[in-house]
């Protein structure tokens, strides 16, 4: 809470944004302290990794300082004393924290907790939920990070020119020569990373993990590629329409799976009819939906970071052209 | 009784600053920060009421019979990924903001906005950026 | 195959947009689009015809029984929103092509597809399914194709528009979530009619009127109710002018539609309108939306932003209607969905049109347009009359049914607010008129043709509907009827 009263009064946007990692952080580790370890693992990723990395980018295009003034708090804190009002007169008849007769651990969760193994057979629980009893939701998560990615690329995209290409190539080169020991490193670091990505995909069943960890984790090692040896180096190792394709081919897996699952005579999504044993359908229904959305998930951040380092780009290059062409008589 | 309800009150005071920070702060990627935090503290709250005393994660093990419920779980991941996708569009969307209007505060915004031009003027002939860079 | 339609409703456009992303070529993408949007306007078709001769259809998800796995529960009233959202998405694709080669750079219009079949997509989701977290997920799909749909307007004070919709609609969506958290907390599921039969026994706890708070608040936020209705004006007038046709005539019906969902289905009648004083204060917020957004709309020279106030004020008429909390006046909302989707999205497709050939939209621009646009401007015509609500046309029959529905409560000033709202209407349409039929053109004006096929079909499509349903109600009002029977538990 200190953290989130201290980001209301700072006006350094850099420090804002830092507080805001930090935020994510420690929230993080208080999904740990509650048992909920999947989403401290992807709060940790997401929250405090991607969303701090990309604010970060954009204050590097729109300005560190905050302006003085901040208008109408008035409005705003009438807003907010209703809203905190409202919240709190509905906490008083709340079931007190960590009770274990609340109403909502008696009724649906149950099932999830001593069924789950018998009717999927696999022992982290989030994942079977998420999987397999509300997979729909989860194919709608994935629709929703695609939907980002596609608005983004609407947003930012920018057409490149060659020549533009190999000027800000080789203006990437000369910067990044200074950095050779964190490159090197990096080097090293970068084949570990994309492995621990692939490690948490596939254990997503037996710990926390899964999809979504493992296609923000590999999106890191390359996003890292891309910081230190320069967004172009990177275009050529990853080309962008092919991360394109892959995004989309990864909301295509997921639905191609409940596609299966009709054509075999069971609703949309029913894992058990893909294979002759349910259980065995069930495996493999999750480990496929699980890569489908691995892969759109680590499309989808690779696509919005390269947009938004490439508008980055682009701006800097057109403001050096322009101070070129004022030097040069 | 109080102390199991203080810590709903913690993240309700959290939410409060968050959307606080939205509504009062007039440069826009504050007010993304505080739609972050407001989101981060609605997760804290679904997360906090799946806990349950001696319980612990619910992830099947012989060891362990008592477990916290997975439920709110799946739900905040999907939530999680909703918010860091409207994050990201939010972000684009300053970062336009920023090449069309040169500010990202919400009052130099408006006071452009409100410039006492002819309005047919503005209509037909102001494009922004994308359409400059694909003609040229 | 039939028994799969429900959730084949949602998921053919929702794959067709990634196949769209690897198709090339643009004229190629939108016959795609076209095409799936057709597809999902004939399962709409089939499922209202099932619906009404059946009775609801479930659907289980996955094979999970509900509420251990999601559910798809189709009854009269969403087959009914699910035919409207996909009709209006096919007729206002067919001239997208034309008009957005002017509007949006060619590198982006693949993209543009994508986000439209995305949007469709997202509304179809939240209207079919049963589950109150599945909503939060579906209302965040179209609500982030949304934001990035309107950012594609040529004018900046899009991108700003789009901001500000971002923020507000972020904050509903959020709103929405908590409002699903407490009620999850005291009842322990998410599946509509679960929460609808577990709610009573804990109806009278602090946290359920809280939960049920946060949810009226953030769907009202989306559905534009004063004072909550900011973003709208901007969003829809900088918007491309196809994403306006597209919007004004959806997405506020979706979000109407979850608000009598969430009001009847799940917290129940008795709960909604007795324990809390809804209706009295939905009425007067209502019956302002409907005279604060009129008389906006008088004043504005962009003629785009008078059709978006006029957007506004309608959404208070649905509300009104909603607030009477009788059948009747369930029945005119209905129908008002209906049928102000028609006339909307023949007036934003018009307007449409005129952007296409004038390159943009001020009243000062409407000089003499009357002869040389005569099929446009007589479809603003038309739809304008549909607006006011005059017989013959489909403005008409919604306003008969909400004053049938207050005259029968025996409420005669709020009989009269209405009447009096509808002439406030009559003055920004004979603005429009005045201008364009009893005005010279302008010296500087360049003379301009009438709008190409592509865009006349849809709109005469559009405004022949308008009659014709304002003639033969039979089919809508049946629907509708019976729909509302069902939601207050009367069997038809």
């Amino acid at each position: 809470m200190v953290t989130a009263v201290a980001i209301v009064r700072m006006k350094d946007l850099f420090a804002v944004v830092m507080l805001l990692g930090l935020y994510g952080l420690l929230s993080a580790s208080f999904f740990v302290a509650m048992d909920a370890v999947d989403v401290a693992f992807t709060e940790a990723a997401v929250g405090a990794g991607i969303s701090t990395l990309l604010m970060l980018v954009v204050i590097t295009m729109t300005g560190r300082r905050e302006k003085a003034k901040r208008h109408k708090p008035l409005l705003a804190l009438f807003i907010v004393i209703i809203t905190g009002g409202l919240l709190i007169y509905g906490t008083l008849d709340m079931p007190y924290f960590g009770s274990a007769d609340a109403p909502n651990h008696n009724h649906v969760a149950p099932r999830y907790i001593n069924d789950s193994m018998k009717e999927i057979g696999i022992p982290n629980i989030v994942t079977s939920v998420l999987a397999s009893y509300r997979a729909f939701d989860t194919f709608g998560e994935v629709v929703v990070i695609f939907t980002a990615g596609i608005g983004v690329l609407a947003l930012l995209s920018v057409t490149r020119r060659p020549e533009d290409d190999d000027d800000i190539a080789s203006h990437n080169d000369s910067m990044h020569e200074r950095h050779l020991v964190i490159r090197i490193v990096a080097k090293m670091l970068i084949p570990f990373i994309l492995l621990f990505a692939l490690y948490v995909q596939f254990h997503g069943d037996f710990g926390p993990g899964g999809g979504f960890q493992a296609g923000v984790i590999f999106a890191a090692a390359i996003i890292l590629y891309a910081m230190l040896f320069g967004l172009s180096a990177a275009r050529k190792a990853i080309n962008q329409a092919f991360v394109q394709l892959i995004a989309a081919i990864g909301v295509l897996l997921y639905g191609c799976v409940g596609i299966v699952s009709m054509l075999n005579g069971g609703d949309f999504f029913d894992y058990n009819v893909l294979a002759s044993d349910p259980v065995a359908g069930q495996h493999l229904g999750i480990l496929l939906i699980e890569w489908g959305v691995g892969c759109t998930v680590a499309a989808v951040m690779i696509i919005i970071f390269f947009n938004f380092a490439g508008r980055r780009e682009m701006q800097q290059h057109s403001g050096d052209k322009s101070t070129q062409n004022q030097e040069s008589p | 009784m109080l102390m199991g309800l203080f810590n709903n009150w913690i993240v309700v005071v959290l939410m409060m600053i968050g959307l606080y920070i939205v509504i009062a702060h007039g440069n826009l990627i504050k007010k993304i920060v505080g739609l972050a935090i407001f989101q981060t503290s609605v997760f804290i709250f679904y997360i906090s009421l799946a806990k349950i005393d001696g319980g612990t994660a619910p992830i099947l093990s012989d060891n362990y019979t008592l477990y916290s419920n997975p439920l709110p779980h799946v739900l905040i991941l999907t939530a999680i990924v909703v918010g860091i996708a409207t994050t990201a569009l939010g972000l684009a969307l300053v970062v336009r903001i920023k090449e069309a209007y040169d500010s990202i505060e919400e009052e130099d915004i408006q006071r452009q906005d409100n410039l006492p031009q002819d309005n047919q003027v503005q209509d037909s002939q102001l494009l922004t950026k994308n359409e400059t860079e694909n003609k040229a | 195959m039939i028994a799969h339609l429900p959730v084949l409703q949602v998921i053919v456009p929702l794959m067709a947009a990634p196949i769209c992303l690897l198709l090339k070529r643009a004229q190629l993408v939108w016959l795609f689009s076209l095409i799936t949007s057709g597809l999902a306007f004939l399962i709409s078709i089939l499922l209202l015809q099932q619906v009404m001769a059946t009775g609801v259809i479930s659907y289980e998800l996955g094979g999970w029984q509900a509420p251990w796995g999601i559910e798809y529960r189709i009854d009269k009233l969403n087959a009914f929103l699910l035919l409207i959202i996909s009709a209006i998405s096919t007729i206002v694709l067919f001239a997208a092509q034309t008009s957005i080669e002017k509007e949006i750079p060619k590198s982006k219009h693949t993209l543009f597809y994508v986000l439209y079949l995305l949007s469709l997509t997202g509304m179809l989701g939240i209207v079919a399914t049963g589950d109150a977290f599945n909503v939060f997920v579906f209302l965040e799909i179209s609500s982030l194709s949304a934001y990035a749909l309107i950012a594609l307007g040529k004018d900046r004070r899009a991108l700003w528009a789009a901001y500000q919709y971002l923020i507000m609609g972020t904050i509903g969506a959020t709103f929405i979530l908590i409002g699903i958290g407490l009620m999850y907390q005291m009842t322990g599921t998410l599946n509509m009619v679960d929460l609808s039969q577990r709610l009573p026994e804990v109806a009278q706890t602090r946290t359920v009127f809280a939960a049920f708070g946060f949810v009226i608040v953030g769907v009202c936020l989306k559905l534009a109710l004063f004072p909550l209705h900011l973003w709208l004006p901007n969003s829809y007038a900088y918007a491309p002018s196809i994403v306006t046709a597209f919007f004004a005539a959806t997405a506020t019906k979706v979000a109407v539609y979850l608000l009598i969902r969430f009001t009847f289905s799940v917290f129940g009648v008795s709960f909604s309108f007795t324990t809390i004083p809804l209706q009295t204060l939905f009425m007067a917020l209502g019956l302002v939306g409907i005279f604060v957004a009129s008389t906006a709309a008088i004043y504005q020279k962009n003629i785009k932003l008078l059709f978006a106030y006029s957007s506004i004020a309608q959404i208070g008429y649905m509300i009104v209607g909603f607030s009477m909390a009788t059948v009747t006046g369930l029945t005119a909302t209905l129908l008002h969905m209906f049928n102000h989707a028609l006339m909307k999205s023949a007036i934003f497709l018009a307007l449409a049109a005129i952007v296409y050939r004038l390159g943009n939209v001020q009243l000062s621009s409407f000089h003499g347009l009357g002869r040389q646009m005569p099929l446009t401007m007589a479809a603003i015509v038309i739809g304008g009359l549909s607006l006011i609500g005059v017989p013959l046309t489909v403005g008409f029959v919604s306003k008969w049914y909400l004053l049938m529905a207050i005259i029968e409560q025996g409420w005669w000033p709020v009989a009269v607010l209405i009447l009096l709202g509808s002439l406030l209407a009559v003055i920004y349409v004979w603005r429009i008129v005045e201008v364009a039929y009893f005005k010279e053109p302008l010296a500087n004006q360049t003379p301009v043709k009438e709008a190409p096929l592509f865009f006349l079909i849809p709109i005469w499509i559009l405004i022949i509907a308008n009659i014709y349903f304002g003639i033969d109600t039979r089919l809508s009002v049946q629907v509708a009827q019976s729909a509302a029977m069902t939601l207050f538990g009367v069997t038809p």
